[in-house]
């Protein structure tokens, strides 16, 4: 525990009131997604959605207060130990939980339901951290980068495994971590090559596309000079070119369950099902759509109720912002937003210890992802993957574990002076 | 790591590259394509109640009474009118311009999102008309619903009427604008288990107002859940015949099967049409009646008081005989008057002016019953014991009381206690004497024809009734079970045998006061009474049960401005207990006479 005026004075402002508008906003659009003409104005009930998160985020704001209180040290020495925890509760999942929407990763507590996914986001988090500020060696290698990798991909797997393709696409955030801390440009680079190949193999007929691209290869192969020709490396790019393909082919006709492959496909423009799976992004770009530049004012929108858009309070939040608010409220949740992103990252480089900037770096790019798959999503660049918006979507557990990741960096932050490891 | 600093910016780079390109997809389908906006427009969905069909009403022989037909209604949820030809659907709907532009408002005002009944009951020839063009009246569609129709033209009170629900009762949550709930009656009393309940269907439909299907495969719809259907109490030939004989009367007549303490017929006159209260006439018709002199809206079976009079009087010999004041085989001489104070008399009429007990209810002897009120209170010490003592027993007939039934609207009628004569001749300043008057029925004390019919039945009972009640069955629900429970008065079953004999003998005896009413075959006890009416001619009352030994029918007739109550009143109620008992008239003079009478 430390004197109020050492908390108070170190903490940083900006982000705490970058969090606070996230979380306001985001409840008011919650309000307005739930209100009809039938509503008892009543804001405080707990039969309703509203009500309830008004709870959460007061649960939040002192659960978020009580960490910045509690001194760094008990973050830095026990992250493994969350760490663990969090992931025996991963591997109970598997075998307790009751599903929702098609993925098992609920836990019962009491009265409360959990989603020990939403808290593994941070455990993670500290536990790449730590990893990385006990690799005493400057040198960056894959071999030395192993258990790193090792503790990204363990929860990843396990949350695969509970179904939940949304929260396990988030790990792979971690990538751009790795990435400031010095792994190859390259490897990013050639990640985007290879996700541009699988999704043309998707538009394309799958043999046309291989046809193509080991053409293009050997159009260059010959028309480059002959001081860089090489045939080894042409041949291996044709080899990894054409596995890609027909793997992304295969995996998505013959692994990915059918309303996956619908998503998608409505997603590419291959199919048009208005009242079938293209119905939820249909409604929501509607919905987003017919807000105009001021929207249509607070609480009347007249898309985002009555049950057009489904999922309204959750993932498909920012409907009700883009519809009652119109493009000035999309431009001023994205700026909030990226507001806090880019805030994130200039604490993070200011940080004197690799444990809290890796950790900086990690929460910004949680939070990235998150808003780049839901908010794709719901605009119709994404497919349709369940995943929420951070501070804006109805449900306790994931404003609770989004506040705790925040929260905890600025915890670190506070303490920078002291922290030098 | 110094030299990866500078990766910082990449990052930065990339999260502010896709800030950008969401910013530039939102401004593209937000402000340049106006696809989405228009749409909005078409998504509508409509929500369209699903009325229920309301139970049907049969009578206790299950003669149908209430049946449904099939009527059109217009309906309207404003916030999706668009401009439209006024004047087409004014001439369709038969309303003028101007009262068309009104409800459209008043439906605006009422809510927004929520149907409300534009019109009502339309022609079926309109309501095809309509339906055709329907793409041109966006916002507006058909409801078909159902009204009542009433095959048997009688019991209009019974039944009740419906309307529109009033704004207290849209609060429930259940009605909305322009639903329709029982007003009255058995529609009323019953309304939660005749209404059943409303379904919901959602439908979506485009921008021409078509629809285009149930939304989400009807995964929100509820169905509508038709009402129970009822069996009254009521037999509607001697309903019938009872609306018949008091044509052109005004008064009232009740029936109770003594056993079970069901109405049997409850007869107020003048009375109307049962199908007046419905369709499109209905407001009109509404207001004729409401404005009559005769007041045909108002039900004097329970909502008229008048004074007891008469049958009072047994009420007085049981409470005498309970308190064993009085001796019911002594003698007493009557010489047409009874003195109370200077110069002051109750008179009598003619008759052997030897009585007891027996030929004093027969006769009607007024000087008798004044002298067994006198030493009935002669019999306590102190007056306001001795009168509340009496008001409770009276109490005990159910008198002052709406007797616990099931309709919804009655009056109790009027005990007065000791305070209201302390209010009236201050404290101590009243005796037996000064409300002599209550002896013979005529005093300050009122009741209503329900609750003397009430008290016919009791007697027949030997000192306990059951409710009066007009429900017998409720299909897939039992009846109240306070309808099946013996309400006990405070006098002793043995003390009744001597007053029957007396009501007896008001048919049989040479001198019984209704004497000319008698049937012959059945075993009729009766009591007539004069109910003294300042405004004009008295009310011919009569209260009776039959047969003696077994009786399956208590009645009180009531007929305003009669005159004595063996004129009107007693020969109704025998004809009554006749068509009842026998399904036959044997005085077919009488009959004749009764019918065609106006009063």
């Amino acid at each position: 525990m430390r004197k109020t005026s050492e908390i108070f004075g170190k903490i940083d402002g900006i982000s705490i009131a970058l969090y606070l508008l996230l979380v306001f906003f985001g409840w008011i659009n919650i309000y307005a997604s739930m209100y009809n003409d039938d509503f008892t104005h009543t804001i405080y009930s707990l039969d309703t959605k509203h009500g309830k998160q008004l709870l959460f985020i007061g649960i939040s704001i002192i659960v978020g207060f009580i960490i910045l209180i509690i001194d760094w040290s008990f973050f830095d020495s026990l992250a493994l130990f969350f760490y663990a925890i969090s992931i025996l509760f991963l591997i109970i999942v598997l075998f307790t939980a009751e599903s929702t929407a098609g993925a098992t990763s609920w836990i019962r507590l009491g009265i409360f339901k959990i989603q020990p996914s939403e808290f593994c986001k941070f455990t993670t988090s500290l536990a790449l951290a730590k990893m990385f500020s006990l690799n005493k060696q400057k040198k960056y290698s894959l071999q030395s980068m192993a258990k790193s990798y090792l503790i990204i991909l363990i929860p990843f797997f396990l949350i695969i495994l509970q179904n939940d393709l949304g929260t396990a696409l988030v790990f792979s955030s971690f990538i751009l971590v790795f990435y400031r801390e010095g792994l190859s440009g390259n490897v990013l680079i050639v990640f985007l090559v290879l996700f541009t190949l699988a999704l043309f193999s998707l538009l394309l007929n799958p043999f046309i596309l291989s046809l193509i691209i080991t053409t293009i290869i050997i159009l260059v192969y010959f028309l480059t000079s002959n001081r860089v020709r090489s045939i080894k490396i042409s041949g291996l790019v044709a080899v990894i070119s054409n596995v890609v393909i027909y793997s992304t082919d295969y995996i998505f006709n013959n692994i990915l369950s059918p309303y996956q492959i619908e998503r998608v496909n409505v997603l590419l423009g291959k199919e048009f099902d208005p009242l079938g799976s293209g119905y939820n992004l249909i409604q929501s770009k509607i919905a987003i759509g017919s807000g105009g530049f001021f929207g249509k004012g607070f609480l009347n929108g007249t898309q985002t109720r009555f049950d057009f858009v489904p999922e309204q309070s959750t993932d498909f939040i920012f409907c009700t912002v883009g519809e009652e608010w119109g493009f000035l409220g999309s431009l001023f949740f994205l700026g909030i937003f990226g507001g806090l992103l880019i805030r994130i990252i200039y604490l993070a480089e200011k940080q004197k210890s690799q444990f809290c900037r890796v950790y900086g770096y990690s929460v910004a790019c949680i939070l990235f992802i998150h808003l780049l798959i839901n908010l794709g999503m719901t605009i119709g660049l994404a497919p349709t993957i369940g995943i929420p918006l951070p501070f804006m979507s109805y449900g306790g557990s994931s404003l609770l574990s989004f506040t705790i990741l925040l929260f905890i960096f600025l915890n670190l932050n506070s303490y920078r002076m002291n922290i030098l490891r | 790591m110094i030299q990866f600093k500078q990766r910082q910016k990449i990052i930065k780079g990339i999260f502010i590259t896709v800030i950008v390109i969401f910013l530039m997809k939102l401004f593209y389908i937000q402000i340049i394509n106006s696809r989405y906006k228009y749409s909005a427009r078409n998504n509508a969905i409509r929500y369209e109640v699903q009325q229920a069909a309301r139970g049907l009403i049969y009578d206790r022989n299950g003669k149908l009474l209430v049946s449904n037909i099939a009527s059109y209604d217009l309906m309207v949820i404003p916030k999706d009118v668009v401009e439209f030809d006024t004047l087409k659907l004014c001439s369709l709907t038969e309303i003028s311009i101007k009262d068309f532009k009104k409800k459209l408002e008043i439906c605006k005002n009422y809510s927004k999102y929520k149907e409300s009944v534009f019109s009502k009951q339309l022609k079926i020839s309109s309501a095809h008309k309509i339906q055709e063009s329907m793409n041109e009246f966006s916002g507006f569609y058909i409801r078909v619903n159902t009204t009542r129709d009433y095959p048997i033209k009688v019991a209009a009170h019974v039944i009740g009427y419906l309307g529109e629900v009033d704004e207290n009762r849209i609060k429930e949550k259940y009605y909305t604008k322009g639903d329709i709930e029982g007003k009255t009656g058995i529609e009323a009393a019953y309304e939660k288990e005749l209404r059943g309940s409303k379904g919901m269907k959602l439908i979506l439909v485009d921008a021409h107002n078509t629809p285009q299907g149930s939304f989400k495969n009807g995964k929100h719809d509820t169905l509508a859940v038709h009402g129970k259907n009822l069996t009254t109490t009521l037999d509607i030939d001697l309903q019938s015949y009872g609306e018949k004989l008091m044509k052109n009367k005004k008064g009232a007549i009740v029936a109770i099967e003594p056993k079970t303490g069901e109405i049997l017929s409850l007869v107020t006159a003048p009375n109307y049409d049962p199908n007046f209260m419905k369709g499109r006439d209905r407001s009109k018709n509404y207001i004729n009646l409401f404005n009559d002199k005769n007041k045909p809206l108002l039900n004097r079976a329970l909502n008229g008081s008048y004074p007891p009079a008469s049958p009072l009087k047994i009420i007085n010999s049981l409470i005498a005989l309970q308190e064993g004041v009085l001796d019911k085989n002594q003698s007493y001489f009557c010489d047409g008057m009874y003195e109370y104070g200077n110069n002051k008399y109750v008179k009598c009429h003619q008759h052997n002016p030897y009585v007891n007990l027996k030929t004093s209810l027969a006769t009607s002897c007024n000087p008798y019953f004044c002298n067994l009120w006198e030493n009935y209170f002669d019999s306590f010490d102190n007056i306001y014991k001795a009168y509340e003592n009496w008001k409770n027993h009276v109490k005990s007939f159910g008198f002052g009381d709406y007797l616990d039934n099931d309709f919804i609207s009655g009056t109790k009628g009027f005990i007065p206690g000791s305070d209201y004569y302390d209010r009236y001749y201050k404290k101590n300043r009243w005796k037996s004497s000064t409300i002599l008057s209550m002896s013979i029925g005529q005093g300050e004390l009122l009741s209503t024809p329900i609750q003397m019919a009430n008290l016919a039945a009791t007697i027949a009972n030997k000192g306990f009734y059951f409710t009066p009640h007009i429900i017998k069955k409720i299909d897939g629900d039992s009846i109240p079970s306070k309808f099946q429970k013996k309400k006990y008065t405070s006098i002793a079953p043995k003390h009744f045998n001597s007053v029957i004999e007396g009501m007896e003998l008001t048919l049989t005896h040479i001198d019984g006061t209704a004497n000319l009413s008698r049937v012959e075959g059945i075993n009729i006890c009766g009591k007539t009474g004069t109910a003294q009416n300042p405004h004009g001619e008295d009310h011919s009352i009569f209260i009776a049960f039959a047969p003696k030994e077994n009786p399956k029918i208590a009645i009180a007739v009531y007929v305003e401005n009669g005159g004595w109550g063996s004129t009107w009143a007693a020969p109704i109620a025998s004809l009554m207990i006749e068509k009842y008992l026998k399904n036959e008239i044997t005085n077919k003079n009488l009959e004749f006479k009764m019918i065609n009478s106006k009063l």
